[in-house]
């Protein structure tokens, strides 16, 4: 069990920010983000995108955003849970007992959730004979690529991770590329390396195809795919792979009592309290009269839920507003104190 | 000031007066039209806005951005009439226009 004052649920600038905001009133936490990397949508959908209003920053990227938010939550040390996501959630006397889908557990006072949109998740084939096979021999995501060797692999996609996937498993497998246009989002570098695999018969690519339907008994035997112009074809196929990027789930989240709103949990504006106590929701995954999904919003937000959070873990003190400037604890928190 | 007609899946068609300068994934969102998740909130990086045009006005509608054909390689089913509705600006010309929502969007 992880015992520490408040949990954040989301590592995009929002949570990063309150860790922040907690760590310079002397609280501690821990961070559980159901991505591999922080930074949220910052980096899983515009890392190299500019951004224009951060107030006094000109101009920066979403993955400049994110490292920079991560320098300046150093000196507190910070533990981060990736690949995790927050399950269960059970009040224990004045404590909340949380468990992820890794199994960790947590013991915490206060919960601050900064989930966004909600967590990411692949996006699927619309056909619905895919569930079937799912997690089998139909995947969204490799993990081990040695069991598609002398197999044939359809992958169906356009972006990087079609490509590569496409170009790196040419080598051992019988690969069928399959793209509903002409145009791919990938890298030119791997459409081009696609196209000559392509030309020499290592791979074979069919555009403006999508998938029809899938058809096998415990496994996919075949997939049959469709043109624009109405044609079918049927491919013999041991695997069938999708890449269609992520979509954003709000999941077990909306299992915890909390006031829902078209995907948002409704906040007072005072500390950004949700109906239950405790709990604490900030950033894009919140909402209030006025709110703006701006990432400056976030920031004010978690600047408040992080005192908000305060009197839980420490019920006996009296929080003071001091200024990083001219407070000796922050400046010893934050370990800069001459 | 147009008229835009959305169409859900459950067969039920809704005519709403939009502003100009509102997108018609705005004037969706703002008058509750089921299926319209818009969860990027019109920043081109999501695909849940995703909605068929009427065919007799794919013509009429500005042309796709890179970006936007991009991202509807992530929409669901797309076809060829798809178009992102945080990309179609409202104007006096969109008068009359008719959008189908697929029937989901994840």
């Amino acid at each position: 069990m992880n015992k520490t004052d408040v949990l954040i649920i989301g590592a995009g600038p929002t949570g990063l920010f309150c860790a922040h905001q907690l760590g310079i009133i002397g609280l501690q936490c821990e961070i559980v983000d159901n991505l591999d990397k922080a930074g949220g949508q910052c980096i899983e959908l515009y890392p190299d995108k500019p951004i224009y209003d951060i107030p006094a920053v000109p101009e920066c990227t979403g993955e400049e955003l994110t490292n920079n938010l991560l320098q300046q939550i150093k000196p507190f040390n910070i533990k981060f849970h990736l690949n995790e996501r927050v399950e269960e959630l059970k009040k224990v006397e004045n404590r909340w007992h949380i468990k992820t889908s890794g199994n960790q557990e947590f013991d915490v006072a206060a919960i601050i959730i900064a989930g966004g949109v909600g967590s990411f998740e692949p996006r699927k084939f619309p056909v619905k004979e895919c569930e079937k096979f799912e997690g089998s021999s139909l995947l969204y995501s490799i993990k081990d690529k040695t069991i598609f060797k002398d197999k044939t692999v359809s992958i169906f996609g356009g972006g990087d991770s079609a490509l590569d996937w496409a170009i790196e498993l040419s080598n051992t497998s019988k690969v069928n590329l399959i793209h509903r246009r002409d145009g791919f989002s990938g890298a030119e570098s791997s459409v081009q390396k696609v196209k000559e695999l392509n030309d020499h018969g290592k791979l074979n690519l069919y555009t403006k195809y999508q998938m029809n339907s899938v058809s096998g008994n415990n496994q996919i035997s075949s997939v049959k795919i469709k043109h624009d112009e109405g044609e079918t074809k049927e491919l013999q196929s041991d695997y069938v792979l999708g890449f269609f990027g992520l979509i954003m789930q709000l999941g077990p989240i909306l299992n915890w009592g909390l006031n829902i709103n078209k995907k948002t949990v409704e906040v007072n504006t005072e500390n950004f309290e949700t109906n239950v106590e405790g709990i604490f929701a900030i950033g894009d995954i919140c909402s209030y009269p006025g709110k703006l999904k701006l990432i400056l919003s976030g920031f004010h937000e978690g600047a408040l839920a992080a005192r908000g959070c305060f009197k839980y873990a420490r019920p006996d003190e009296k929080l003071r507003f001091e200024f990083t400037t001219t407070s000796k604890a922050a400046q010893e928190r934050l370990g800069v104190k001459k | 000031m147009a008229k835009i007609t959305y169409h859900t899946h459950d067969d039920k068609t809704q005519t709403i007066d939009v502003q100009n300068g509102l997108s018609v994934m705005e004037g969706a969102v703002q008058n509750d039209i089921p299926g319209i998740d818009a969860d990027c909130g019109g920043g081109m990086a999501c695909a849940t806005c995703h909605v068929y045009v009427k065919e007799d006005w794919l013509d009429k509608l500005p042309t796709k951005e890179d970006g936007e054909e991009d991202m509807l390689d992530m929409a669901y089913e797309p076809k060829q009439n798809s178009r992102l509705s945080c990309q179609l600006i409202v104007s006096d010309g969109l008068d009359g226009l008719e959008v189908t929502i697929p029937e989901k969007q994840a």
